[in-house]
């Protein structure tokens, strides 16, 4: 192809570069003979998304568990050995990334806990192989309903809300202050779907009617076409049910077109994360939020807020404390069932009340027997542009219990079994 | 109903047009170069960061003038270091640089910005709508429709009477020939590559102002581009402009009638260009090879 | 091609290495599922070499028949019998009818444009799963099911408890397949493709019909390809949409490059060092996207031959 004398240089630079990429190659290598790790130490597995879509909540989360787990080797560990937190990149939706990593923290890491996903399908994913290994998981952040309910499992626990409980928080008020007729916008995956029609059963229980639905697929950059149907069945209240970049997608557009002076806008569940994306003038509606960090009077918040203040420079979310309550149930269920066993544990935690420090809300948090469902308070309020300080983006005008709202056992189709 | 319908084909072109400057650059670079740039949607996330960087010193209207081409310096610098490597050889090779690339740019801007969606502020004067009635026909959208035009045109000008551009058309029918007649065709690939990513840039800017902002910003709007150039022509840039808006209007009516199809209409619309004229609308004999 | 005796060493050393894998992976610091993965995604790279090494058409949207074969494997077991054997054969029966299907369509374009097409195809069928809900449960995936036993009459193999018996069924296929795609290789079909992979307007002139050739190729390894999808659903227990995005089939491609894609093996060699490598990077840095990348970039600027392709260059030297 080319003349003889240049193969010459080629050939050479082609072998420093072998060279190096093989000194670089075993520099990789090496650490695959894993140092033993600290057969002592209590592991929990963290699996959940780091990049992609999910980045910002998921590593939320993870600054609540580190937290956690700080705290918990400070006051003498679990079972009085110290605490490990491994984490995994599940990625934001690839199943099979997550799963794998799953297996990988319960057979190669031998976790005793596994946490995850924000995705609630990750979510589903990683609990069956949880419950196939019989390892106690804890999920902070997937709020599909099934989690706890139709596929509920007895090693599976859960923190944040079922869309249901959103639902039903939220409804009186927006009936209240909005109006009856609801327009949704509602994201085309199992979230979406369970709040849309948790919202739509409340609704219908407080006398609204919803007068039309559009679904988006997850991913959606431009919601105009959606929004100009909404509008034109003018409804009372048009809610937004997306969530992440599509809500900040979703409301940046529709206050440029000014929806916001015709409707009420609102929604189902809504996270800072989402606020603190959108310009000021797009920081509106009427949202329920799950945990919120500016709760005057209640102990041990400004704590909390003080300490993930000073490791990342702002304030917790509700993120944040998801991944701190989950880790703390890890090591409350270990400490009071007084050992490691899964079963043991998983019964130790049937009922359990969240110490204050670690529930941060007005009226506690339990775990609902039967379902190892956390019911806790939610925080029904809206959105503004500045309170009290630049972080502050939601006015809470109500903090309702979820013991009030959470429904009955039955309804939530969790039958549990236990294994013999 | 025939409002809603009318609405729906404004925005759509109005949104088509949006996928018109993305897909124009992507397209510059696929015809002369012959190299699928994966990391155009990286590159777009580049420009709208680097707007967000600049706005606080030279405000919005500094940041898109120069975020645009500092992207497309950008762009100069990969074409130059890694993309230039691989044109003797098989396509492939630049296929996958590119989506190595496209890896990097998301990874570095969530490394250097973060994770978490940043607030744009465009000027207030720009995204009140101008009028009730057409509430969707914000000061924003129509500025970027009329910057799009701007772009398409001074595109226009520069292929149609500017020595690079009379050469760049050249070099896309004949690239051996024009290099025969003594044009440096590595420069001339440098510069349409940054030609192409300054489109990128510039529509990175734009989506700031409509999207959130955050590291994957430019990751869904790259299938819109590819399908826009497919419909509209391989190899013909009118044809990517047609493409581009005619996804934009389909996708707009579709979720009149039958939303869920909304972004699938696109699709169904490249299989039947594909089945009845695969060359594309306004697509060049003997392109497909 | 001409190694013989040495080639018979070498493939009984790669045989002895994958049925031990299970044994050694986890001294390394790996695991059974890892070692299923590897084999699995190596089947997937190597089905696609039919097509890019072998054929020498670029295509760049095999995931969807990888994801079409999860995915009739996935609903198989769901709603028709818990069946494995079934779930596998529906899986590939979905993924060759879809490869056909699309193959006809596209087989007369080239280069970059045949594979800026096939990406967008594999988007409709992204699309397709994502977007019909009630059947394929949209982005939530086919949960709700697991791997049934192997009934084999006179003995039942658990699978689903038993992630070595899993892999050793994934094996077992793998060598089926394996030996399915050599055999077709070295037959006149496999000449014939690789004559229009070296010169594609010569082998018209000698009056090959060269589209149809093509055509059967992409059919091929789309079947080849729906095994390898059908396999992986199996191995998760789960499908979703994420198993049929271009980006999984970037993944593909890099992996039959990196290994060679002039070798038959090749692609497995590449699926090894690719799968591991991301597993291992993934787990010790946020930013292993970056690496990944930057691990295509080099890949393609300085090993544009493969690991295989240096090592048989130096032998032939």
């Amino acid at each position: 192809m080319s003349n003889p004398e240049s193969t010459t240089k080629p050939l050479q630079r082609r072998k420093v570069i072998q060279a190096a990429a093989g000194a670089s190659l075993l520099q990789l290598a090496t650490p695959f003979i894993i140092p033993a790790r600290a057969a002592d130490n209590v592991k929990i597995g963290l699996d959940n998304p780091l990049t992609g879509t999910y980045a910002a909540v998921g590593k939320n989360e993870l600054i609540g568990c580190q937290l956690a787990i700080e705290q918990i080797n400070a006051k003498g560990g679990i079972n009085g050995r110290q605490a490990e937190l491994l984490v995994e990149d599940s990625t934001s939706g690839d199943a099979g990334t997550a799963v794998q990593k799953a297996r990988k923290l319960i057979e190669r890491d031998k976790v005793d806990f596994l946490l995850g996903n924000v995705n609630s399908s990750l979510a589903l994913a990683m609990a069956q192989v949880s419950a196939e290994k019989g390892v106690l998981h804890v999920v902070p952040g997937g709020h599909t309903d099934a989690v706890t309910g139709t596929s509920c499992h007895w090693n599976v626990f859960r923190i944040c809300n079922t869309t249901q409980m959103e639902a039903n928080a939220v409804t009186p008020s927006l009936i209240k202050n909005a109006g009856k007729k609801w327009y949704f916008i509602t994201p085309d995956y199992s979230f979406g779907h369970t709040l849309q029609s948790g919202l739509e059963k409340a609704c219908k229980a407080n006398g609204g009617s919803t007068i039309g639905a559009d679904l988006t697929p997850l991913g959606t950059t431009d919601f105009s076409s959606y929004l100009i149907k909404a509008q034109a069945a003018k409804p009372d209240v048009i809610l937004f049910l997306t969530q992440g970049d599509d809500m900040i997608n979703a409301l940046k557009q529709a206050v440029q077109f000014g929806l916001d002076k015709r409707f009420h806008l609102a929604g189902g569940q809504q996270e800072l994360e989402a606020l603190e994306g959108l310009p000021p003038d797009a920081r509106i509606g009427t949202w329920v939020f799950e945990w919120y960090w500016n709760q005057p009077g209640v102990p041990h918040v400004a704590e909390f807020v003080a300490d993930i203040k000073k490791k990342t420079g702002r304030v917790p979310t509700a993120r944040t404390w998801f991944g701190f309550a989950s880790t703390w149930t890890c090591a409350l269920a270990a400490n009071n069932a007084k050992s490691l066993d899964a079963v043991k544990m998983a019964k130790a935690l049937q009922g359990l009340k969240l110490p204050p420090e670690v529930a941060l809300m007005p009226d506690g948090a339990f775990f609902r027997e039967g379902q190892n469902q956390l019911i806790p308070d939610l925080y029904v309020g809206h959105a503004q542009a500045k309170g009290i300080s630049e972080d502050d983006l939601f006015k809470v005008t109500e903090v309702v219990k979820g013991a009030d709202i959470a429904g009955t056992l039955a309804e939530t189709g969790c039958k549990m079994t236990w294994p013999s | 109903m025939t409002q809603l319908l009318l609405f729906n084909v404004f925005n759509g072109l109005i949104v088509g047009a949006f996928y018109a400057l993305m897909a124009l650059g992507l397209s510059l670079i696929l015809n002369l170069s012959g190299v699928i740039n994966f990391a155009h949607g990286g590159f777009l996330a580049i420009g709208a960061y680097l707007a967000y960087a600049l706005m606080p010193t030279i405000g919005f209207w500094g940041a898109l003038i120069v975020a645009p081409f500092l992207t497309a310096l950008l762009g100069l610098v990969v074409e130059r270091v890694l993309i230039r490597r691989l044109y003797g050889r098989d396509p492939l090779y630049s296929l996958l640089l590119t989506f190595g690339l496209a890896y990097i740019l998301e990874d570095g801007t969530r490394y250097i910005w973060g994770a978490q969606s940043l607030p744009f502020p465009i000027p207030a004067w720009l995204t009140t709508p101008l009028s009730s009635e057409f509430f969707f026909l914000t000061g924003y959208r129509l500025f970027m429709v009329l910057l799009v035009a701007i772009a398409v045109g001074g595109l226009f000008l520069i292929l149609n009477r500017t020595r690079l551009g009379i050469r760049i058309r050249a070099g896309t029918l004949d690239l051996e020939t024009v290099s025969v007649l003594g044009v440096n065709i590595g420069v001339l690939r440098n510069l349409n590559f940054g030609l192409g990513i300054y489109l990128a840039g510039l529509a990175g800017v734009l989506a700031a102002g409509m999207l959130g902002l955050q590291p994957t910003i430019g990751t869904s709007l790259i299938m819109p581009s590819f399908v826009a150039i497919i419909v509209g022509g391989l190899g013909s840039l009118p044809g990517t402009l047609l493409g581009g808006l005619l996804i934009g209007v389909a996708s707009g009516v579709t979720t009149v009638f039958f939303p869920s199809a909304t972004e699938a209409v696109m699709y169904v619309m490249m299989g039947l260009v594909l089945l009845v004229r695969p060359r594309g609308l306004l697509g060049e004999e003997g392109r497909t090879q | 091609m001409t190694f013989g005796r040495d080639k018979l060493a070498w493939n009984a050393v790669l045989w002895i290495v994958l049925l031990t894998m299970p044994y050694w992976m986890g001294a390394i610091g790996g695991y059974t599922e890892l070692a299923s993965r590897v084999v699995i995604l190596g089947l997937a790279a190597m089905s696609l070499n039919f097509l890019l090494g072998f054929t020498g058409v670029l295509s760049f949207g095999h995931a969807a028949y990888f994801g079409l074969g999860a995915y009739g494997a996935a609903m198989s077991l769901k709603f028709f019998a818990p069946s494995t054997a079934l779930a596998i054969v529906v899986g590939i029966v979905v993924g060759t009818l879809a490869a056909a299907a699309i193959g006809a369509l596209i087989v007369k374009l080239r280069g970059v444009y045949f594979a800026m097409v096939t990406i967008a195809f594999g988007q409709v069928f992204y699309f397709i799963t994502f977007r019909w809900n009630s059947v394929t449960g949209g982005d939530d995936g086919v949960t709700g099911w697991h791997r049934a036993p192997l009934r084999l009459g006179f003995a039942t193999i658990d699978i689903l408890g038993n992630d070595k018996a899993f892999y050793y069924l994934v094996l077992l296929l793998f060598a089926v397949a394996a030996g399915i795609m050599a055999m077709l290789l070295r037959s006149p079909l496999g000449r014939t493709l690789i004559a229009i992979r070296e010169n594609e307007r010569r082998a018209r002139f000698l009056g090959i019909p060269v589209e149809r050739h093509i055509w059967i190729s992409f059919v091929i390894s789309g079947g080849f390809a729906a095994l390898a999808g059908t396999l992986y659903a199996l191995l998760s227990n789960f499908t979703d949409p994420r198993s049929l995005h271009w980006t999984l089939s970037g993944n593909f491609v890099i992996m039959a490059v990196l290994g060679g894609m002039r070798s038959f093996w090749g692609p497995l060699i590449g699926a090894a060092i690719f799968v591991v490598l991301q597993d291992y990077v993934s787990s010790h840095t946020e930013n292993w996207m970056s690496f990944i990348g930057l691990f295509f970039v080099l890949v393609v600027t300085f090993f544009p031959r493969g690991v295989l392709g240096i090592i048989k260059r130096r032998v032939a030297s």
